[in-house]
């Protein structure tokens, strides 16, 4: 298994002026990145829907690079999205995927059959051309480059060590200094308007 | 009221998208949509975007709409009411002006629905409190025009409930 914050390191040096779309990752990313005007933190408006968002956004910019890192329980809950992405197939779309196996925001429960289910076969029936899936940092590491250097869309799939939170929600540190709304304002001050 | 005027021509549909500026129609098929469907396919300004189940819709819309394009969701009012928590989310939460073309099956007019998905629609809007326009014909797709300016205003999703079928269906 990978961690989280290991892994965003290491994507960090592939990035380029790409849109992150950071999901459940945010909490690692945002101390790493270093254009947060172009990163897309909306902790989570409705479970299910990043995937969906982010096809939404790379066809309304085909121009720009975008970088979604989904979790596994939010694809289970919008399974159907990934036709749909796969039959739009934005080239520039890159969906990573942290599969931890858990739900670790309310305490570490399994996702149904969590440790035998193969997302990027899943993705790769759905339509996705390119397909990959990583346990190991290594691993990432030595394809990384050439899968973000390659056309879209593209489905990667990452076994993650599970951050379980078991902290009682009113209790919780929030990690992200800006509002969902300043993301928004703050991202299309830096993308311009759509041509 | 002409013969015409009764009836809601998909075409005069389309021609309000088209007036509106949209760019992308999200949408899911139903049994009264097929005649404009075919008209979308053939238009080049508008991108169609087919999703599974309808609440994937409103995260999509998000996406676009973040992205600065002018999308509209296109959906039964079935699919709506499974949409509750995404819509709440992506468009309500986050602020999305959108206008949702809701096909009001069951609608009868009159309340003596043998429908529950008419009986709930508007209960269902009501609730997350979200303004809605009705149109049956011709004469009334200014509404639509409407639909969009509130949206805008609201800074969130308005819905137009379409109560009759386009008339060319059972062509």
């Amino acid at each position: 298994m990978i961690h989280t914050e290991e892994m965003f390191k290491v994507f960090a040096q592939y990035r380029g002026n790409a849109i992150v779309i950071p999901g459940r990752g945010g909490r690692h990313w945002h101390t790493i990145t270093d254009q947060p005007s172009r990163d897309v933190p909306l902790g989570d408006p409705a479970m299910g829907g990043h995937g969906s968002f982010g096809l939404g956004f790379a066809l309304a910019r085909p121009n720009e690079k975008v970088i979604l890192f989904d979790s596994e329980g939010d694809i289970l809950m919008n399974m159907g999205a990934l036709p749909t992405i796969a039959e739009k197939a934005p080239p520039n779309f890159y969906h990573f995927m942290l599969d931890n196996e858990v739900y670790a925001t309310t305490g570490g429960q399994p996702v149904p059959n969590a440790k035998n289910i193969a997302y990027d076969v899943i993705a790769k029936g759905s339509g996705y051309p390119y397909t990959f899936s990583f346990d190991n940092l290594e691993d990432f590491t030595n394809n990384i480059e050439a899968i973000l250097n390659a056309p879209g869309p593209v489905f990667v799939a990452l076994k993650v060590h599970p951050e379980v939170e078991n902290v009682p929600i009113g209790q919780r540190i929030r990690w992200n200094p800006r509002t969902r709304d300043k993301v928004i304002e703050d991202l299309q001050a830096a993308i311009g308007p759509r041509k | 009221m002409t013969q015409q005027s009764a009836e809601l021509s998909p075409q005069t549909v389309l021609d309000e998208l088209k007036k509106n500026g949209v760019t992308h129609v999200v949408w899911l098929p139903d049994s009264e949509t097929n005649w404009l469907y075919l008209l979308m396919q053939a238009e080049p300004t508008i991108d169609l975007i087919t999703v599974s189940r309808e609440g994937q819709a409103f995260s999509t819309a998000a996406g676009l709409a973040v992205g600065g394009a002018k999308p509209v969701i296109l959906i039964q009012n079935t699919g709506l009411q499974e949409s509750g928590d995404s819509m709440r989310g992506w468009t309500m939460g986050m602020h999305i002006p959108v206008v949702l073309m809701v096909g009001y099956r069951g609608y009868t007019r009159h309340g003596d629905n043998s429908d529950t998905a008419a009986t709930y629609t508007e209960p269902f809007l009501n609730a997350y409190n979200i303004k809605y326009y009705l149109i049956e014909n011709n004469d009334d797709a200014g509404r639509i025009t409407r639909a969009f300016e509130e949206a805008d205003k609201a800074q969130g999703p308005v819905a137009v409930l379409v109560g009759d079928e386009f008339h060319g269906f059972n062509r």
